[in-house]
């Protein structure tokens, strides 16, 4: 039984990695000092999906995208992996999309993609940690919805059996296909890139990404698959008063840099007596007993 | 109609702390816009036995849904049971605990019903806004708060259209407090079969296997934390010797648990446990604001960091300048020597 699987991956800025340079005097996020990278949680949904296809000959892995052109790069890490295809969902239309606009988008893709199996995805995108558009996603497709994955253990006669976390303890559970898995970090990482893999599609691109004048022209008229698919909300014959701000629900109010309330702080140095000191003071206040 | 719900989320038939939090949490939004809060549960062979651990905090009208098939916990079935619900009753509020079930169940519900959800919010306030572009102004919107952008921004949230405003909160952020005033605490038993499909037992758990938590780090009176700062997973260790000799809990920042020196369910921040100990020790700890919003309650905090400038030493009662391989094992010499 081949199964069609659809990988839904976010590049993000990498929050992990935040310096002092993160943000700018202004107090507004400095986005040009944080590197683009594949979310991690969506890595793992990746290997996940990878796994089911070589248990499962004939099935195919896409990644769908949303996001700026420049976005393309996820699809191609994707290829250089393992998966067979990738769409990029790109419109200025998309910007400014709250978690149900954004699942709307998904959605709306996933249908045109059509007899989608199974949706994976990561638990969470980590600029934003909500883990809501994998559920917002399988509600607007119908979808039955495993979220907090750790493992596909099997797919037998279109019903998967699925372990999955949940607070405080694990839970195995199986549900029939079509379904959405959401996926933690700590199930098993992704492959790295294949160097074969990396050759073939290191020039795979979509058409916004490429310069008006481009030299590799010829290239891509010989091989089709390096031009890679993107849609606007046309495209995928989105509503556009669901895409985007005009379809987010949630409006941001009010963006603060924190500024801590500065407390009286007394500075120890790491010498016995301040050490020694401390703990006395603590002791005497009965604060420590 | 319009009033402020409460998700109570169940382990067989013990109601989580969580959503006993977010009803005192509810109470007082409810007082503020004179309305009433509702509570709702699911679950299987719970009805005589969670009225009485929700009814307390100020609830004038819980609905217990009772029905096979409801515990363990799947999606679909809760999904209808508030999707229906709430399109009877249309509250203006619906609030449920930022764990495994309700990041789970509430993106499911707010898709359903096209309401704005706002996930781990850090603060829950009653106020106005008005749109930058129509100038219409909104009275008694929900700010949901919330750190953004892995933690270096707070942001409030509003719905200024859509009902229910719903936010998920994480345990331990909000106090809960049995609630002295009068509530009606009136209860509900709503037949599940007019709420929920069959078909929407398609899941089947196989296996549910939930363990006691194996430490108490929300409610320790001591905590000590180590951030990436600590170095490695043996350097872990140290932490745990010096939480043993004050009888303290380890806690963990998110740089330590993603870099695995310590597991998960020690995180403390945003995304992790909310502490209020009497006194907070961060040994090797930044301060990354999505951390801090987890500990900043702390009686006396203490910092331990060989950065002087470390953001956390800001809001810290004690900075010591020093690598933690040469403060803990002082802590721990001094401490034994001094206590009785």
């Amino acid at each position: 039984m081949s199964l069609k699987i659809v990988v839904l991956a976010k590049q993000v800025p990498d929050t992990r990695n935040v310096g002092k340079d993160a943000m700018t005097p202004e107090g507004t996020v400095n986005r040009a000092a944080l590197p683009a990278i594949f979310n991690p949680d969506d890595l793992n949904a990746l290997e996940q999906a990878l796994r089911l296809k070589e248990q499962h000959p004939g099935s195919t892995v896409g990644v769908l995208t949303m996001g700026p052109p420049r976005a393309g790069e996820i699809i191609r890490q994707g290829l250089y992996r393992g998966a067979d295809t990738g769409w990029l969902l790109t419109d200025r239309l998309f910007a400014g999309a709250d978690t149900l606009a954004t699942s709307y988008a998904l959605a709306t893709a996933i249908k045109k993609i059509g007899d989608v199996d199974l949706v994976l995805g990561g638990r969470q995108a980590i600029d934003g940690d909500t883990a809501q558009v994998g559920p917002q996603v399988a509600q607007k497709l119908g979808l039955n919805q495993v979220t907090y994955a750790e493992e596909i253990i099997k797919i037998e006669n279109r019903v998967a059996t699925i372990r999955r976390h949940i607070d405080g303890g694990v839970e195995t559970v199986e549900v029939p296909l079509p379904v959405l898995v959401t996926v933690n970090g700590s199930a098993a990482p992704c492959r790295p890139q294949n160097v074969r893999l990396v050759m073939k599609y290191k020039y795979a691109t979509c058409p916004l990404e490429r310069p008006a004048d481009d030299p590799r022209a010829e290239l891509y008229a010989e091989r089709p698959y390096l031009t890679l698919t993107q849609w606007s909300v046309a495209d995928v014959g989105g509503d556009p008063a669901q895409c985007g701000l005009a379809g987010s629900p949630t409006k941001v109010k009010s963006v603060q840099n924190i500024v801590f309330q500065a407390k009286e702080s007394k500075t120890l140095t790491a010498s016995d007596a301040d050490i020694e000191g401390m703990i006395k003071e603590l002791l005497d206040e009965k604060i420590i007993g | 109609m319009n009033n402020v719900f409460v998700y109570c989320e169940i382990e067989g038939t013990t109601v989580a702390e969580v959503s006993q939090e977010l009803l005192t949490k509810g109470r007082k939004l409810a007082s503020e816009l004179g309305v009433e809060l509702h509570a709702v549960v699911a679950g299987t062979g719970i009805r005589g036995k969670v009225e009485e651990q929700i009814l307390p905090y100020g609830v004038d009208n819980l609905f217990v849904f009772d029905g096979e098939g409801l515990f363990p916990y799947t999606s679909a079935p809760h999904t209808d049971i508030l999707v229906n619900l709430f399109k009877e009753e249309k509250p203006q509020i619906c609030l449920m605990g930022a764990t495994v079930i309700g990041r789970d169940l509430g993106p499911r519900v707010s898709s359903s019903l096209t309401s704005g959800l706002t996930a781990d919010c850090t603060q829950l306030e009653i106020g106005s806004y008005t749109d930058a572009k129509t100038k219409q102004t909104y009275d008694n919107l929900l700010y949901q708060i919330r750190p953004a952008f892995g933690g270096n921004i707070v942001a409030t949230i509003v719905n200024p259209e859509h009902r229910p405003q719903m936010a998920t909160v994480r345990s331990g952020v909000m106090q809960k407090a049995v609630f002295k005033g009068k509530a009606r605490g009136e209860v509900v038993y709503p037949e599940v079969g007019k709420y929920v499909s069959p078909e929407a037992y398609v899941v089947k758990v196989l296996d549910h296997h939930v363990e006691a938590a194996k430490h108490n780090l929300k409610g320790a009176a001591i905590v000590v934390s180590g951030g990436y700062g600590m170095g490695s997973k043996e350097g872990f260790d140290m932490l745990f010797e010096l939480a043993k000799v004050l009888h303290a809990e380890v806690g963990a920042s998110r740089a330590a648990v993603d870099a695995g020196f310590c597991d998960h369910d020690r995180q403390i921040g945003q995304t992790g446990v909310t502490v209020h100990p009497k006194v907070y020790i961060a040994c090797g700890i930044s301060g990354q604001i999505q951390h801090i919003a987890g500990m900043q309650e702390s009686g006396i905090i203490i910092s331990i960091n060989s950065d002087p400038d470390a953001p956390i030493n800001k809001i810290a009662d004690y900075v010591i300048v020093g690598t933690v391989e040469e403060v803990i094992p002082k802590l721990i010499k001094y401490y034994k020597q001094n206590s009785k």
